[in-house]
């Protein structure tokens, strides 16, 4: 009894947001492992369907553009791509990793709309699992990536490394905050799925995953290039190339001009703002969750 | 006496929304506003009802009073569109049992996973796992996967999970229909001793000689109105009449 005395009364439902998953971070914990568990019951291959999907996205996509389109360097093509299969290759995983957080992340509230309606919890954890889940499927591609990588003559220096994981912690704020925000909006109008896939389509397209930044830059001019530059996927998908494909080549290929010194933190700034908006755009929707659901 | 729940003046409008897709939203618009897009009414109208620590209360009503609405306020699930809801110490709702149950974990994934959405620690989890196990009688099936359970042996696990939550506040709605008469009376007996412990309880149901048996006020609900509230025995009588 003593324990209610000193409880103050508290209003219930009012969440402190992203801020609560700390205290629900062993929920958390069972949510992304239920994900895990469920995502391919059923299915023979179980979770190589997680490599095979990429893995023939891949060779689709070298066949047709490396050799068909001449993006790989050869003794005929010389002025292509060196290692165009581990450039290609790194800039896919991201790409996969985003697109596979920001899809599930926006359909979350929804597919746990019986939970939501019924029982009260921070609800930022289902579109925050979905990126969680998304991260553990990105991790095994990335052991492929650096085998890979370590074939073609892989030596990669700190601050490349550490490129790596700035890239990838690019991305993830910035699929985390697009999955609130659209998470949230898909409650009340279903076509911000839809509105999702698409951009998942130009955000593979609109980031220098198959063809070399510099190609954009002849094309656009230096404003309109700055434009594409301040992607956050973009940004993130150059770190990628930085630490995983430019140290496979001879160390002549051009790497975008001030990457660290520039787009970096733009990269960093852009997404955590994004995942603020997320965030206050979560908040004032979650309120009617429950009955719009 | 402490106070557990002071609900103040809380109204809620809900909207019936007839569209899903924002297409029609702008064609909408697009027409000038013309019709009605939503239709509107009032699920709860100027409710205010406190509830002291240690108090068992069920609310009564006809379907549609706005009984599981209020639960839901309490809660936190919902929130009032104008008032105020305060709840003091920890609130769980053994609100449609198996709400959080997933078919294709094990018994054993399910009891933590509904444990945590409920509110419970790993440690709390852990402490109380084999008292859960034993309660719902589920025995050597709680590594099998609960798609495979009879509907009964799901509705016993999912109740023995969110009995063993030990907040100060049980919100019961709709689920004394549990499994067969050994059970039942079980789940019962587990209420009214948790009843006992001081813990505070709000019931919902239909079944008007188990409220009367398990609490002692009774809070009458009409058309989003409180209609009566006050002794369980006056209110059953009301509603029956």
């Amino acid at each position: 009894m003593s324990v209610i005395s000193t409880s103050e009364l508290t209003t219930p439902g009012l969440g402190g947001g992203l801020r609560d998953l700390k205290q629900s971070s062993f929920l958390l914990k069972l949510l992304v492992r239920k994900e895990l568990k469920v995502r391919y019951r059923g299915s023979v291959l179980g979770l190589l369907w997680s490599y095979v999907k990429p893995g023939v996205q891949f060779i689709v996509f070298y066949v047709a553009l490396g050799i068909f389109l001449g993006l790989e360097r050869s003794p005929k093509n010389p002025d292509g791509l060196a290692n165009y299969a581990v450039y290609l290759f790194s800039g896919i995983v991201l790409i996969n990793f985003f697109s596979e957080a920001l899809g599930n992340a926006a359909r979350s509230i929804v597919m746990n709309g019986n939970l939501i309606k019924k029982i009260y919890l921070p609800r930022e954890l289902f579109p925050v699992a979905s990126v969680w889940v998304s991260a553990v499927h990105f991790f095994p591609q990335l052991v492929v990536l650096v085998g890979g990588c370590v074939l073609a003559g892989w030596h990669p220096n700190p601050l490349q490394l550490l490129a790596a994981v700035a890239g990838f912690v690019i991305v993830a704020l910035l699929a985390t905050g697009l999955g609130l925000l659209f998470g949230s909006a898909n409650v009340y109008f279903r076509d911000s799925e839809n509105l999702v896939d698409m951009l998942l389509m130009i955000a593979t397209w609109a980031s220098p995953v198959m063809y070399a930044w510099s190609m954009v830059e002849q094309k656009l001019g230096t404003a309109a290039f700055a434009v594409y530059q301040a992607n956050p996927i973009t940004i993130g998908v150059e770190l990628f190339h930085y630490a995983f494909w430019f140290p496979t080549t001879d160390g002549s290929a051009a790497m975008p001009p001030n990457l660290f010194s520039l787009w970096l933190p733009v990269g960093l700034v852009v997404a955590v703002v994004i995942l603020l908006l997320g965030q206050y755009t979560f908040r004032r929707l979650e309120g009617r969750f429950a009955q719009e659901l | 006496m402490v106070t557990a729940i002071e609900v103040s003046d809380i109204s809620k409008q809900f909207v019936l929304r007839h569209t899903r897709s924002l297409k029609e939203a702008v064609v909408w618009l697009a027409k000038g506003r013309k019709g009605d897009l939503s239709e509107k009414f009032h699920a709860l109208k100027n409710v205010s009802v406190e509830i002291d620590a240690g108090e068992t209360v069920a609310l009564l009503g006809l379907n549609g009073s706005g009984k599981s609405t209020l639960l839901k306020h309490i809660s936190g699930v919902m929130l009032p569109d104008t008032g105020t809801v305060k709840t003091r110490g920890r609130v769980a709702g053994l609100i449609e049992v198996g709400a959080g149950f997933h078919p294709d974990l094990s018994g054993r994934d399910n009891v933590f996973l509904n444990g945590a959405i409920l509110g419970m620690t790993e440690q709390q989890i852990n402490d109380k796992f084999d008292d859960i196990v034993e309660f719902s009688e589920i025995g050597q099936f709680i590594d099998t996967e609960v798609k495979f359970y009879s509907s009964g042996m799901y509705l016993r696990l999912a109740f023995s999970v969110a009995v063993h939550t030990d907040p100060e506040v049980f919100l019961i709605d709709e689920i004394l229909a549990v499994g067969d008469e050994p059970f039942q009376r079980k789940c019962i007996d587990k209420i009214q001793e948790l009843a006992r412990d001081g813990k505070t309880l709000v019931v919902v149901s239909h079944d008007l000689d188990l409220v009367s048996r398990i609490c002692d006020r009774g809070i009458l609900m009409e058309h989003g109105n409180v209609k009566f509230d006050g002794p369980i025995h006056e209110a059953v009588s009301i509603l029956r009449a």
